[in-house]
């Protein structure tokens, strides 16, 4: 397995330097995740307006996949509408999950593509999840 | 233990105390001679904690608890492949340990006990074969010890732990320790040359049996085993199922490397390698 398709230079820079690792003060959904087994542990900020996600941001500590991918979904849900950005987290779940998605759902994922390795390596599948996971039930939830 | 303890307590309206770490990763023996009173009921220890590797002194804490009359119970799963321990000689109430830490399959473990306290206590797993006659409004139960274990057993794990056990007498403590003290010196040793690894363990070195705990500055321990994954050097990391422990440490997880009758020095010189390949790999990113 080869770990530079794992750490890409691109995870490792969102690992590392996330341009969204912050609170957001007039977030209007805020949501802790975390896995217990590892320690990973994030709480998601969003600012919905118009039914658009219109700024987010997130703190926490944790692996640098999880930490990463934190930062991708940010940038890559930022500024589309709560059906689009639910849409897009199923299709990464789906990704992640080993199920086939078409040319057309990858390009929607953008940068998120980087995690599609991910599932050669089992371990790290729920550190990758994570944020996704929380935001989906965010959105469920309100 | 914790967490059994932790419904005992809430049933019979005990109160669960701990006893705690010094600064040198050992247990502060004085702390639990300050907590053990004569109202304590049961003391619960590891011989070895498998998260430091320290060795404690399980003579001494059941000599001191039998004063209070308080009843002993030794986790040995994490020494019971790598030292001898003599139940008849340490005079523990309660001996338990699971075989998937001495080679055998997972899912088989052992509980033993003193016949008088065994034979008070009521069965807690009820089923098949734990019983004697059953009625149609009650039961009486089968002697010992197939009073505990109802149902059908996991046959292939019992046979298995036999053949584990025969593995290990065959080769005998003496060698397993001869060879383990000298890996484990020498693994304490290259791993405290390495300038970005936090070592968490005793620096007595007579006190640390077989596993290491460490943590790469600045790296979470689920990227340093994965990235070692695929250097071909295999540590666990994570909590351990020692939660508590470690947050006592202010920690939230390590890396932690197990050596065996298995390992060999190269070996542990590939850990140290690997992990100069991750600090390099992350160092490099904090600087661009």
């Amino acid at each position: 397995m080869d770990l530079n398709s794992i750490y890409t230079s691109l995870v490792m820079e969102h690992g590392a330097n996330s341009p969204h690792k912050h609170e957001i003060k007039d977030a209007t959904h805020q949501k802790h995740g975390h896995n217990p087994s590892c320690g990973d542990d994030i709480t998601l900020f969003v600012k919905i307006e118009n039914g658009k996600i219109q700024d987010a941001g997130f703190t926490g500590v944790g692996c640098a996949i999880s930490q990463a991918s934190t930062s991708i979904m940010i940038e890559t849900l930022l500024g589309k509408t709560i059906e689009e950005a639910k849409k897009i987290i199923d299709i990464f779940v789906k990704m992640i999950d080993r199920k086939p998605i078409s040319s057309e759902e990858k390009k929607l994922l953008k940068n998120a593509r980087v995690f599609e390795n991910i599932k050669q390596m089992p371990a790290r599948v729920k550190c990758a999840l994570l944020a996704w996971k929380t935001l989906q039930l965010s959105l469920d939830e309100n | 233990m914790i967490v059994p303890f932790q419904q005992i307590c809430k049933h019979t309206g005990a109160t669960l105390e701990f006893a705690y770490l010094n600064n040198n990763f050992e247990l502060d023996m004085n702390d639990f001679k300050k907590k053990l009173t004569k109202n304590t009921k049961i003391v619960g220890i590891s011989s070895v904690s498998n998260v430091l590797g320290t060795k404690n002194d399980v003579n001494s804490i059941i000599k001191m608890a039998h004063e209070v009359g308080a009843k002993v119970v030794v986790d040995i799963t994490q020494s019971i492949a790598h030292q001898k321990f003599d139940v008849t000689k340490t005079d523990a109430d309660f001996v338990v340990f699971s075989g998937h830490k001495m080679y055998a399959p997972m899912g088989i473990g052992v509980l033993f006990g003193k016949e008088e306290l065994l034979e008070a206590m009521p069965p807690f797993l009820l089923g098949g074969d734990m019983i004697e006659y059953v009625y149609e409004q009650y039961a009486t139960f089968a002697p010992l010890p197939q009073k505990f274990e109802a149902g059908t057993q996991n046959v292939g794990g019992a046979v298995g732990l036999k053949t584990a056990i025969e593995f290990l007498e065959n080769i005998g403590y003496e060698k397993i320790n001869e060879i383990e003290e000298d890996l484990t010196k020498y693994a304490r040793t290259e791993l405290k040359k390495l300038k970005f690894v936090d070592c968490y363990f005793t620096s007595n070195h007579r006190h640390h049996q077989n596993v290491l705990s460490f943590n790469v500055k600045g790296v979470h321990p689920h990227d340093v085993s994965s990235i070692l994954d695929t250097k071909g050097v295999f540590v666990r990391s994570g909590n351990h199922c020692a939660q508590p422990l470690l947050r006592s440490l202010g920690i939230d997880s390590t890396c932690r490397a197990s050596l065996s009758i298995y390992n060999t020095r190269e070996d542990i010189d590939k850990l140290c390698e690997a992990l100069k390949f991750v600090h390099e790999m992350f160092k490099k990113q904090k600087n661009s």
